[in-house]
């Protein structure tokens, strides 16, 4: 029992300060560094002073994230429903089956140059192309939901013979959810990286493209403090995402949890 | 308790054998409407510019990017861009294998370490690994180095969580019964760790495959190291439209090859192990 | 009211895989409380489920008042085993009561004063606000029953409602089930494999072979009514009847002294 008791603060008292000790390791080890590669981490921290506090905020963090999160939501928007129809028929599936098959093992940073050539180097380009990024994750894991849909669920929607509506949206959708938050989460990485890229190949704002242009003046601080925030966005907007699901799910997990218990 | 497995009856006693006279006309059903569809898209393809809805210069006709498809695999340096693509993948997720499954085994069988590490990892896990493009370009250069560095970069931390749960999901039962029985630490590892976490480690796999594909293309196009990205990318500043419109095609196709040769392989270890699958999604 | 007949159903293809029903048939009584019960895994499931039209029979009909059962009919509910599995979890009590009543073209207020009448039937006014996972077992069984109550079904049927729960609780949510009956007044089917429970709450027992499952016997319970769990299953009318089903279901024979008050009508087996 002691040890155990012990043990725990042991991990307890790791878990905070190996982080800190790393940092403190990057501080120390780059403090009186001369690479022009690895400046000393007190410079990087200052140019990121400089651009992130609030400078850049407006001007490169707002678009990267509106164009994100206009991306996303049209994933989503087409994603679900139509997860949802071609679960609803073998036909279509199996009709479908090729297409979304292709498109989805299609890497999509190589759709950048269509995107270019069909729509422009605007913001429209990027956002369809964060869209159809995110677009399959979510698709195939609705489908996947709606697949796993309890048998006995399945025979009460039909005996209490709810509109389609009702099935859907309060039966069929709630009942995938779980299943459609792994595609989320999937989705925001690569929705996180086709908005990078799609910065970083043409545009003239935004996070992809400051951390470039900073790379191309050989502004190696500012490069390191734009590389920083792009690791903070990623790990902001995936800490979001567990917020909305810990509170859309809830009853996910208190229902496993009593399904265990009893 | 009798009713509790009645709903899978239906399934359970599906026909596996099939009337003589029906088969024909189920394969049918099976085989057509892929065949049509993808027909139907192709045609739709070939339809748009030819009536002039989008320019040709912008979308050619399907039947002439399937020409150039066609006569791509004829050529020595089509070929030498899969090469070069599938050399930047299979690096990219070797070296991937090589840091995440002994890390992901000793953290997942130390828990003092994996909690010293936990903040670490859930930080830099998130990261998309192209935000280390600009880095990797003054460091390595625009060649091979780079786009293995990202693809390996990428691909490491989706497996390195499968192993690791994979690990701490090894039954202790199993384990104190193979103390038990006198296993040593090795036969352990073995005989009971590895069977259990075979269908964890095949998912991973499956995922650090498309991710180490996914980089190794972006890293060709963003970069420019050689390969279908890079190529891709040429097409269209050379105002090749349709040349880019095949290569794009030929990505895709590499991506299906990838793709369901590693899901065959995960369906495979899933099959003795159904309880896992939750975790798969 | 109900009518069964000659129903089968097997599985596979072309129905020449396993039977789960060879022949069945019976008829329900408007207002009668039938309970259909049979040996473990003897299709009572299947054939509920072929009842409520679920499941297509291989043969034979079912027709409720006359029309065909060929999907769950609007004037019937159905409550399942498995009350877990067939509230949602995401859904609070009184949406989930509530549910079922969006397309029966109800108003909101009706919706909501059905949803609250049904459950103050089954004494569950105040757990409106929680979700079913808050609730024990019974709980949720009760739940779903107040769903199907609220939705004023002519026939209910019921797929061995209380397997799932401790003895006590069956037992309340058994009188609870005659309580409903007296307050709504509606026609019951329920399928169970407890011969006890069949005996003390119905009017009329069917019993059925293993499968590919037959009908055995139809015996009318006379006991009186209201019934008690201590009174009802003191009597020794109680005793015969449940020795009675429970020699049909082992197959074994009666003994000579048949001195009990049984009114077996065969109707299945005509």
């Amino acid at each position: 029992m002691i040890a155990r008791a012990l043990r725990s603060r042991l991990g307890l008292i790791l878990e905070v300060t190996v982080p800190l000790a790393i940092v403190a390791a990057w501080w120390i080890a780059s403090a009186g560094s001369t690479s022009f590669f690895f400046p000393p981490l007190s410079e990087i921290l200052d140019s990121f002073r400089e651009t992130w506090l609030f400078s850049h905020v407006a001007s490169d963090v707002v678009p990267s994230m509106l164009r994100l999160a206009a991306g996303f939501a049209i994933a989503i928007a087409i994603a679900v429903p139509l997860g949802v129809l071609l679960s609803q028929s073998k036909l279509l599936w199996r009709a479908a089956e090729p297409i979304v098959e292709f498109l989805r093992a299609l890497p999509g940073p190589a759709l950048i140059p269509l995107g270019i050539v069909l729509i422009g180097i605007g913001s429209g380009m990027k956002i369809a192309l964060i869209a159809f990024g995110c677009l399959f994750p979510i698709l195939l894991t609705t489908m996947d939901g709606v697949a796993s849909i309890d048998p006995v669920l399945r025979d009460t929607v039909r005996v209490l013979r709810l509109s389609r509506r009702d099935r859907i949206m309060r039966v069929i959708v709630p009942a995938a959810l779980p299943q459609i938050f792994a595609g989320l989460r999937t989705s925001l990485a690569l929705g996180l990286i086709m908005v990078v890229i799609s910065e970083m190949v043409a545009s003239e704002n935004g996070v992809g493209y400051f951390v470039l242009s900073a790379q191309r003046s050989f502004d190696l601080p500012a490069m390191w403090a734009g590389t920083l925030m792009i690791g903070l966005l990623g790990y902001a907007l995936s800490g979001l995402l567990t917020l909305v699901e810990r509170r859309l799910l809830r009853w996910h997990r208190a229902s496993k949890a009593s399904a265990l218990s009893s | 308790m009798a009713s509790s497995v009645t709903p899978s009856i239906e399934a359970g006693v599906a026909p596996r054998r099939r009337a003589g006279g029906r088969r024909p006309r189920l394969d049918a059903a099976r085989i057509l409407p892929p065949i049509v569809s993808v027909l139907a898209v192709l045609a739709l393809f070939e339809l748009l510019p030819r009536v002039g809805i989008v320019s040709a210069r912008q979308l050619p006709p399907s039947s002439e990017i399937v020409d150039t498809f066609i006569s791509q695999l004829s050529t020595e340096a089509f070929w030498r861009d899969i090469w070069s693509t599938l050399q930047g993948w299979a690096l990219g997720l070797g070296i991937a294998i090589a840091i995440a499954v002994p890390l992901g085994l000793a953290l997942g069988s130390t828990p003092l370490l994996h909690r010293a590490l936990r903040f670490v990892i859930e930080f830099l896990r998130p990261i998309p690994s192209v935000a280390l493009i600009p880095l990797v370009v003054l460091l390595y250069g625009t060649g091979l180095t780079s786009k293995v560095f990202l693809a390996a970069f990428g691909a490491t931390w989706p497996l390195l969580i499968q192993v690791i749960y994979g690990v701490q999901d090894v039954d202790p039962v199993a384990t104190d019964t193979g103390r038990m029985f006198g296993l040593g630490r090795f036969q352990r590892m073995r005989r009971i760790t590895l069977p259990s976490l075979l269908p964890y480690a095949a998912t991973g796999l499956r995922i650090a495959a498309t991710t180490s594909l996914l980089l190794t293309v972006t890293g060709e196009l963003v970069i420019g190291a050689p390969g279908l990205g890079h190529s891709i990318d040429l097409a269209r500043t050379s105002a090749a439209t349709t040349l880019m419109y095949a290569l794009i095609l030929a990505t895709g196709l590499v991506g299906i090859v990838i793709n369901s040769a590693f899901r065959r392989m995960e369906r495979r270890t899933l099959r003795w192990h159904p309880s896992q699958r939750e975790v798969a999604a | 009211m109900l009518d069964i007949q000659n129903l089968a159903k097997s599985y596979g293809k072309d129905g020449d895989g396993t039977a789960a029903i060879g022949d069945v048939t019976f008829s329900v009584a408007e207002g009668e409380l039938v309970v259909v019960v049979g040996p473990s895994g003897c299709g009572k499931t299947t054939l509920l489920r072929t009842i409520s039209g679920l499941l297509r029979p291989t043969s034979g009909s079912v027709t409720l008042r006359g029309r065909p059962v060929t999907e769950p009919p609007a004037e019937m509910a159905v409550v399942f085993q498995d009350y877990a599995r067939s509230l949602m979890p995401w859904l609070t009590v009184a949406d989930n009561v509530t549910l079922p009543l969006r397309n029966k073209g109800m108003s909101k207020a009706d919706c909501r004063a059905a949803m609250e009448k049904a459950l103050a039937s089954v004494d569950l006014e105040r757990f409106g606000d929680r979700y079913p996972w808050e609730l024990s077992g019974g709980m949720q069984q009760r739940v779903a029953i107040a769903r199907a109550l609220a939705y004023e079904p002519q026939i209910l049927l019921m797929d061995e409602p209380f397997a799932s729960v401790d003895a006590q609780t069956r037992a309340d949510l058994e009188d609870l089930v005659l309580e409903i009956r007296e307050q709504y007044g509606m026609t019951i089917v329920l399928v169970t494999h407890d011969i006890d429970e069949s005996v003390y709450l119905g009017d009329r027992v069917v019993v059925l072979t293993r499968r590919p499952s037959t009908v055995l016997e139809s015996l009318t319970i006379d006991l009186p009514s209201p019934r008690d769990q201590i009174e009802t299953k003191q009597l020794p009318a109680f005793a015969h009847l449940r020795a009675h089903v429970y020699r049909a279901i082992r197959n074994r024979p009666e003994p000579a002294a048949a001195d009990l008050a049984l009114t077996p009508a065969h109707e299945g087996r005509a």
